[in-house]
């Protein structure tokens, strides 16, 4: 693996499997009664966000705290960001500490990119502005495995606000790697322009999309991103992309319900679905602690280069 | 390269060894709290044969477990950069609370690789006592760590390697003994 993970686009499919497979052995202790190895002892893990995260910086620091790292959260509501530091500074000061790890995340896309390169520390990206979020898609990626045994040949279908999504483009470029039939569906002023050029099958008709999918995958309405008039209004857009039981049954009867969250019940997901039989959005929250682990060792559980 | 142990001697060792566990733990409760735990890879089979030559003898049913120790290995922080270790998944099916654990690998060395199992199951609860059963000891030990019960005593020199070949992953029965 490379000294950081900015991107699923770092990692090749080889690595991809490394990750997952390892991640299967790192879900086991979290069935112990002691829920910690000794693997990262004495290694500093900052988590620094930018944005507000409830479960992916629960979900790093249980990870870190289960490997045995010391860990500290840098929540920028109460750090010098306020007063005026960059992120630059922030970084070269946090780095005078020497951790091993830097978790990111942060509004700007490519910010993990601009850590990476000024840091000798370890930058794991999770999730930056537009661009990624790979232990999102490789939480998801496991998720989908340990349900359909395999990815390959999948018909994956994303449904949401494709535009505002890290989420989006990390998946797609995992599933696709790993062989699945990917569809995005979405209004058209949430398409991005050229997405189809990632190898995905773009539909504006969820009906469609949804049909015989053996993964439904929603996307949240991302309000906070949003500047300007995307959508006519939130009741419109679940009339016409809300995932209702009624859309679900167009899927293959074993079709299984994601989301990365957090939830807008009633704009792009029913409650009956998200709380439904198909839903594993809660096994979800629960591998991405395993798959945090799996990075983290992978990426610093050796010796310095 | 020169063959130390055949699948007869194999047999034959591990046939002993599962009467020597009995002789050893022969208090009315002892066979109850027996269970045995394999060490990653070659541990697994190995001891999955010795439950199975106690099921032979009395038709006890010896719990039987995996443990992957990777995690727990005092060298991961010195090794020169490259892949890390594969971890593998650890399956302890059972308490090990009270219990008297048998743990299992093939090839006893340095000692560092059960220091560190001790560790990984201690981690798991407290067992009543942990004996230690290996295949073959080459010897050059580097901790105080001793095995209770031994296939073979194999002096050998530090630049020579052992390897243990068994039918479940290797397709034979086989020990060999190499200048490398």
């Amino acid at each position: 693996m490379k000294k950081d993970l900015l991107g699923i686009g770092d990692l090749t499919r080889d690595e991809i499997y490394l990750i997952l497979d390892t991640a299967e052995a790192m879900r086991e202790i979290g069935q112990r009664p002691i829920k910690k190895v000794p693997t990262l002892r004495g290694k500093t893990v900052v988590n620094l966000f930018y944005e507000p995260s409830t479960r992916t910086r629960t979900s790093f620091e249980i990870a870190e705290k289960r490997l045995s790292a010391d860990t500290l959260n840098i929540a920028v509501a109460t750090s010098s960001v306020l007063k005026g530091e960059t992120l630059v500074d922030t970084a070269m000061n946090i780095e005078a500490m020497a951790p091993d790890v830097i978790v990111l995340r942060h509004a700007s896309s490519g910010a993990c990119h601009v850590l990476s390169r000024i840091c000798r520390s370890r930058v794991i990206n999770a999730g930056d502005g537009m661009h990624e979020h790979p232990t999102q898609a490789l939480l998801d990626a496991f998720t989908i495995r340990e349900h359909k045994k395999r990815i390959d040949g999948l018909k994956v279908v994303i449904v949401g606000d494709l535009l505002h999504s890290r989420v989006l483009r990390s998946n797609v470029l995992l599933l696709t790697e790993l062989g699945a039939d990917v569809w995005v569906c979405g209004p058209s002023t949430l398409v991005p322009i050229g997405v189809e050029r990632l190898g995905v099958r773009v539909s504006t008709s969820v009906e469609e999309a949804v049909k015989d999918a053996d993964v439904i995958m929603m996307l949240r309405i991302q309000h906070e991103r949003m500047q300007g008039a995307f959508i006519p209004s939130v009741r419109e857009y679940f009339n016409t992309f809300g995932m209702t039981p009624a859309r679900v049954s167009r899927a293959k009867p074993d079709v299984i319900i994601m989301h990365p969250g957090p939830m807008n019940r009633g704009v792009e997901i029913a409650s009956e679905v998200a709380d439904g039989p198909y839903s594993v959005i809660l096994e979800q929250v629960a591998n991405g602690v395993a798959v945090r682990m799996a990075v983290l060792y992978l990426l610093a559980g050796g010796v310095e280069d | 390269m020169a063959i130390v142990m055949d699948a007869d001697r194999m047999g034959r060792s591990l046939a002993r060894i599962a009467h020597e566990i009995l002789e050893r733990n022969a208090g009315p409760t002892d066979v109850d709290e027996l269970a045995l735990v394999g060490m990653r890879t070659r541990g697994v089979p190995i001891a999955k044969r010795i439950a199975a030559a106690i099921r032979g003898i009395n038709a006890h049913e010896i719990p039987t477990g995996a443990l992957d120790i990777t995690l727990y290995r005092d060298d991961l922080m010195r090794h020169a950069v490259g892949p890390q270790p594969l971890v593998r998944r650890t399956e302890i099916p059972f308490s090990i609370d009270d219990k008297r654990i048998l743990l299992v690998d093939d090839v006893l060395y340095t000692g560092r690789t059960i220091r560190a199992a001790l560790d990984a199951l201690i981690d798991f609860g407290r067992p009543k006592a942990i004996q230690l059963i290996v295949l073959v000891d080459r010897g050059h030990r580097e901790l105080p760590i001793k095995a209770d019960y031994v296939g073979k005593n194999l002096p050998t020199s530090l630049s020579q390697s052992v390897q243990v070949h068994l039918t479940e992953i290797d397709g034979r029965d086989e020990v060999e003994i190499r200048e490398s």
